[in-house]
């Protein structure tokens, strides 16, 4: 997993609550393997005119201002829904590393934070400020810095935000849980041991 | 901490699932069943690419759903390449990592959340997980049961354990007696439009109350299944007789001795008296009424009797912008009577309302009637088991006589994956969970309801309040 410190990049609103992940990417274009590029499948049916392949222009990603996005800023209860993982992945092969809004689908924000996608959760009403500055300035930059925990918006206003410290330590090492849990497997196999035949399957 | 403090059910399964607690809170959690469906090749290949094999094969267990077809059982017929891929790469990894694989056409094929209560192996007591959000609907037994991404899942399949922070708790207490034509189904949108889509982001829902308790299990899994919809992590409902009736005999449910040994332990899993919870909600079952969605998100649910909403009624200029562009997905006009939307399709299915007292509910309402002129309906029973059952007792031929096509089982048209899909624009009754813009299909709209309200949708062609069915009128 890349590390994640501080960015610097252009933020998009995207100020509509409950985004589902069905919306992020469709189910038709799930189930590859995570070395296929998701980038293409990210918001495919709300980037195109409805029966067509043509962009739709209003689409907030496809506005020249916001094309290079990194921050995406939602609405209330973001990629709500589905478990998908390419979710993520669509996000991030497009360069989303941060996600803003007043809260996330639970799901959303593990796996967000498993690969290196920080979702930084902040009061309603700091998002809905943010959304308006973004709407006035299209193209405006917003700082995370996940160090210092606080994301600077486009009129130098900073709000501090909270993230789980083991998080917050994965994200900023890059660290692998997987391979720190692996180190603990004398005592997942202490716990095997401790339950027996208790919860076993036949 | 005082070992004497009442403790909810939640708690006590999480207490003796734990492997270590850092003190950052973060807890390692050990995993007694892990459900895997046919889009889990990605968290196989992540593994393959460490090197590393499944710790606990024998505690994994693996079904395809969601790219199976419902008009074949042959893995060959699978006409399109990559659905057929998935559906033999969960069959090669299962057996090349001694994964026990409920396959295709086998006797126990279905919907993994429809197969785990099923078969046995879903139980009081357990800490489940599976790649699919509405792991939450194994909660219905008594278990701790969450959705978990691709990544999550190779780590369990690495180490049969996850990393959590534990969550809050939400007791939704649901008093009364629900009324005749109102089902499970009913009461857990009502839930949703009570609470929101976030209404219980953070938690672990309990379900309880007398309505809750006189639910069927059947009842019970849908109102679990659907706990994600409210944001939840889990839902959960505390084990009682209905539920040790309900396993006892199934094939992966314990035996002899061990039944009884796993029965005094189940018997000590409810909340104690006087457990707290961080929040609590109470609702009186007998002012639900049949609900129906008119939106794109599973909040947007209101009583069958009510009207399309008027985005000018929304509090502010965003809940307005959002809630036009909603009914303008959902082609629909502020102020119509909901009994008066017309539907183009009726599906009856999906792990939230494919078990045989769903299929038995429908079919009351289909017997001696006609899907309605110019309907596509639809009825996809979640597993092998029910499809067996269901023709048993005759319920494909009240269908079939009906108009209806009585397909094999599978996720079909609750997600699309398999290729089931509705049109641009098409209307469609669903008794599933998500009413997501092109959830069914880019442009579908979707209605949710439950499977008796379905049913009376596909014979009258439109939205249609079935308590007037059932009460004799045609
Ligand atoms: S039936 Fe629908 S919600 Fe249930 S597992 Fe299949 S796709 Fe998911």
């Amino acid at each position: 997993m890349e590390p994640f410190r501080r960015l610097d990049a252009v933020a998009v609103p995207l100020g509509e609550p409950n985004i589902d992940t069905d919306r992020i990417i469709p189910a038709r274009f799930l189930s590859r393997l995570r070395s296929v590029d998701h980038a293409p499948f990210l918001f495919h049916d709300a980037r195109r005119l409805p029966g067509s392949d043509d962009e739709n222009p209003a689409f907030p990603l496809n506005r020249p201002e916001w094309r290079a996005a990194r921050i995406v800023v939602a609405g209330r209860n973001f990629a709500c829904g589905s478990s998908r993982e390419a979710a993520v992945w669509a996000l991030y092969d497009h360069g989303v590393r941060c996600a803003v809004a007043p809260s996330f689908g639970d799901i959303f924000r593990n796996n967000a934070m498993k690969n290196g996608l920080l979702p930084v959760a902040l009061p309603a009403e700091a998002v809905a400020d943010l959304l308006a500055q973004l709407e006035a300035r299209p193209g405006a930059t917003v700082s995370v810095d996940l160090p210092a925990q606080t994301v600077t918006f486009p009129d130098g206003a900073t709000h501090g935000f909270d993230v789980d410290p083991f998080d917050k330590q994965c994200l900023l090492e890059g660290l692998d849980e997987l391979a720190y849990t692996l180190s603990l497997t004398d005592e997942i196999t202490a716990f095997e041991r401790r339950m027996g035949r208790e919860n076993a399957p036949p | 901490m005082d070992a004497e403090a009442p403790r909810t059910l939640f708690e006590k399964i999480w207490s003796r699932h734990r492997v270590k607690e850092r003190e950052d809170g973060q807890t390692l959690l050990y995993v007694d069943r892990h459900l895997m469906h046919d889009g889990t090749a990605a968290a196989f290949d992540a593994l393959r690419r460490r090197g590393l094999a499944p710790r606990a094969p024998e505690r994994t267990f693996a079904v395809p759903d969601h790219y199976v077809p419902t008009d074949t059982r042959r893995v060959a017929e699978i006409a399109d390449e990559r659905r057929r891929g998935l559906v033999e790469t969960l069959a090669r990894n299962s057996a090349e990592h001694g994964i026990r694989h409920f396959g295709l056409g086998g006797p126990h094929q279905g919907i993994v959340h429809i197969i785990g209560p099923e078969t046995g192996l879903s139980q009081p007591g357990l800490l489940m997980v599976c790649g699919d959000s509405h792991t939450s609907t194994h909660g219905a037994l008594g278990a701790l049961a969450f959705g978990i991404g691709s990544t999550e899942v190779t780590h369990v399949l690495a180490t049969q354990t996850l990393w959590q922070r534990k969550p809050r708790t939400l007791r939704i207490a649901v008093d009364g007696a629900l009324a005749e034509g109102v089902t499970a189904k009913d009461l857990i949108l009502a839930v949703i439009a009570r609470i929101g889509a976030a209404g219980a982001t953070g938690h672990v829902i309990e379900y309880a109350g007398g309505a809750v308790r006189a639910l069927s299990m059947e009842g019970r899994l849908t109102l679990c299944n659907m706990s994600i919809e409210a944001g939840g992590r889990a839902g959960m409902v505390a084990p009682d007789e209905t539920t040790y009736s309900y396993l006892a005999g199934r094939e992966y449910a314990p035996k002899g001795a061990e039944w009884d040994r796993a029965l005094v332990r189940w018997r000590a899993l409810p909340s104690d008296e006087g457990a707290a919870f961080d929040r609590e909600v109470s609702l009186d079952a007998a002012t639900v009424a049949p609900m129906v969605t008119w939106g794109t998100s599973p909040e947007d649910a209101l009583p069958i009797t009510g009207a399309v909403p008027d985005p000018d009624a929304a509090p502010d200029a965003e809940g307005r912008a959002a809630m036009a562009r909603t009914l303008d997905y959902m082609g629909l006009l502020p102020g119509t009577a909901l009994e008066e939307v017309a539907v183009d399709r009726v599906f009856i299915g999906s792990c939230t309302n494919s078990r045989i007292e769903d299929l038995r509910g429908a079919a009351l309402v289909a017997r001696g009637r006609k899907v309605a002129e110019g309907v596509r309906a639809w009825v996809v029973p979640g597993s092998e088991p029910v499809k067996r059952q269901a023709e048993a007792e005759g319920l494909h031929e009240v269908f079939r006589g009906a108009g209806f096509e009585w397909r094999e089982p599978g996720c079909s048209m609750c997600v699309g994956t398999n290729g089931d899909i509705a049109g641009p624009g098409v209307r469609v009754a669903s008794t599933s969970n998500r009413n997501f813009m092109g959830r069914q299909g880019p442009g579908a709209r979707t209605h949710l309801l439950s499977p008796a309200m379905a049913a009376a949708a596909a014979v009258t062609g439109r939205l249609t309040d079935v308590r007037r069915l059932l009460a004799g009128e045609a």
